[in-house]
């Protein structure tokens, strides 16, 4: 069956470092980074060769993780599929839940009720809020600021799960959203909460900033490291605030205006150097904008169902056929590739992974750097290794 | 953004084709897709990259499928006189589809803020001949997609820079997203087997198997 035999992988050439005239200075040193290392966000490895602390060659290794998420896809129903995404990304449940569900509806030409895509909106930007705040934590974690921004971040955090955790019974793996709308209605009590926790959140976010946007410390580790141009970024399919931070307007909720994206008002923050402070500032930025968008989102929720009455959860079987869907994830571009041929089970699942595809150019933002920025940069690319794995 | 038609025409217009399908889709949203012959496929990626009224710059999903050998069966109605009466009889017809490995590209443009076009290649065959030009020099972000593909499906990329399994460890034999790859029982060794996994740790290793421990009962 096997017909096409496994490539030998490529070995390190670890040679001396020549001068001029040709005469060894030393060596260069291969050293494995992970995958238990604790700044790499979870089971990630690099191996770096080194030239002293400058790093010369950078190779990502990953997979440890791997469970073959797209082969359990295809071996179960397109209903039955949908908490196996919460454990994509494993912080935005709630967004993967939404790529998947359009995806779908795409595919089978549902429509959602406009309360549903109310709320699909409110849990999408409330995902990205606590996205962007854990991130910045465990990105100030990796600078050296240990434990206390973090625990910062995790105290707001909590208070966004408890809200996904009052309207969907589970705090990370929701497992919220379904095909033509959503599982359950929120009450006005939760709507009150959310406004009250949207309106408490610019408060931390100006603490916070008080705190780091022009700390030294922060400034000198992230200004002008780990820069990727706005060409390299585009070509390499770099998607997300990594994106934007090099300088690229491109952001799907603008572009596609996907669900009702197109009827609220924000901007879209983009960066001018494309180092790791202006992805840090987009981040920051971002979660302003999503305090807009939530604060219009929360104002004019309309009453109504939030279920499409004609949509079907069992005995589903959409035309035969192909699609892909994608949203604007917190980390990116979030798509869902299916092809079903008329059975209960897509013929083929497939996932585009934001941070998957955001690593592709780790190896060209480090090199150069020192070996402690490079924990930084991969900080600054906000990885799940539930997503990169799958 | 132009018709798929309209870009085929100039495909054909620009570069010498032999081969060049527009593939139907019948979901809603209906994105078509263009097939193309693998040999000329580095060219029709440089053109649909490169092209002024185009400027597909963004390769956002690169996908492989398999579709291996199958019998389809399509129902098509036709008239037959019966007995001086027309009637429409439905027929069926068994077709046989040679099988192949496909490799998906959705390309978008982050310029002009259009898309998609769906790209597909297709290999000859899934046992000897599944070489397929890689698009990476055209677009860097098909690098790890591409090498996901050869680890999964096992397409090989003639031009790649860096192809290795990626999500697999070097040393697994076998492309596990194929529709016909069974698992092998025993990925790792169990040291307390019990029930189905006894049987099969059995198979392949000695295993030792303690008496039960009866609770003594007191009279």
């Amino acid at each position: 069956m096997n017909a096409v035999a496994a490539m030998p992988p490529k070995s390190f050439e670890v040679k001396p470092k020549l001068d001029e005239s040709g005469t060894p200075i030393g060596e260069l040193l291969e050293i494995s980074m992970g995958p238990h290392h604790p700044s790499t966000h979870g089971v990630f490895r690099m191996d770096v060769v080194l030239d002293g602390e400058t790093v010369v060659k950078l190779k990502p290794v990953f997979g440890y993780l791997h469970r073959n998420h797209e082969k359990i896809g295809e071996n179960i129903s397109y209903l039955a599929n949908m908490p196996y995404t919460d454990r994509l990304d494993y912080f935005c449940s709630m967004t993967n839940n939404w790529a998947y569900a359009l995806t779908v509806e795409k595919l089978a030409g549902l429509a959602v009720p406009e309360r549903a895509e109310y709320i699909r909106v409110i849990m999408a930007e409330l995902t990205r809020l606590q996205n962007h705040t854990c991130l910045i934590g465990f990105f100030l974690q990796d600078m050296g600021a240990l434990g206390t921004p973090m625990m910062y971040a995790f105290r707001e955090r909590e208070k966004i799960l408890d809200l996904f955790e009052s309207v969907s019974g589970a705090r990370m793996m929701c497992n919220y959203m379904r095909f033509g709308g959503v599982r359950v209605d929120v009450n006005d009590e939760w709507i009150a909460q959310a406004k009250k926790v949207v309106s408490d959140y610019s408060k931390f976010l100006d603490e916070f900033g008080t705190f780091l946007t022009e700390n030294e410390i922060v400034l000198a580790r992230t200004q002008f490291i780990g820069v990727m141009s706005k060409e390299l970024a585009v070509n390499a399919s770099i998607t997300g605030p990594m994106l934007r931070a090099a300088g690229v307007n491109y952001d799907l909720r603008k572009v596609d205006k996907y669900g009702i994206y197109g009827r609220f008002n924000f901007q879209v923050p983009v960066g001018e150097h494309g180092d790791i402070y202006d992805r840090y500032m987009v981040r920051v930025l971002e979660m302003r904008e999503s305090i807009k968008i939530l604060e219009q989102a929360l104002r004019d929720i309309p009453a109504g169902p939030v279920m499409d009455p004609k949509s079907r959860l069992r005995g589903f079987r959409p035309k035969p056929g192909e699609v892909y869907g994608r949203v604007e994830g917190p980390k990116g571009e979030l798509g869902f590739y299916l092809i079903s041929d008329g059975s209960p089970n897509p013929y083929r699942y497939r996932v585009r992974p934001p941070s998957f595809v955001n690593l592709t150019i780790l190896e060209d933002m480090c090199l150069g750097h020192r070996i402690s920025d490079a924990v930084v940069i991969l900080g600054s690319v906000d990885i799940v290794l539930g997503e990169v794995d799958r | 953004m132009e018709a798929l038609e309209q870009i085929k025409a100039r495909l054909g217009a620009a570069l010498p084709l032999t081969k060049l399908d527009i593939l139907p889709n019948e979901c809603p949203a209906g994105e078509r897709s263009l097939l193309v012959e693998p040999g000329r496929a580095f060219d029709v990626a440089k053109f649909l990259r490169d092209d002024a009224l185009l400027k597909l710059d963004y390769c956002s999903n690169v996908t492989g499928v398999d579709w291996p050998e199958a019998k389809i069966k399509t129902k098509v109605k036709k008239k037959v006189v019966v007995e001086g009466v027309e009637k429409e009889v439905e027929e069926t017809i068994e077709t046989l589809r040679s099988g192949h490995l496909e490799v998906v590209y959705h390309l978008y443009s982050m310029e002009l803020k259009h898309g998609p076009v769906v790209l597909r290649m297709r290999t000859e065959n899934r046992a000897d001949k599944t070489h397929l030009p890689s698009l990476t020099p055209v677009w860097r972000g098909a690098e790890f997609q591409e090498r996901e593909i050869f680890d999964l499906y096992g397409v090989v990329f003639d031009g790649h820079p860096d192809l290795r399994r990626i999500l697999m460890w070097d040393e697994f034999v076998g492309h596990p997203m194929r529709r016909d790859y069974i698992a092998p029982d025993d990925f790792e060794y169990e040291p307390t087997p019990h029930d189905e996994v006894l049987v099969e740790a059995k198979k392949h290793y000695p295993v030792e198997v303690k008496a039960e421990v009866k609770p003594e009962v007191k009279a």
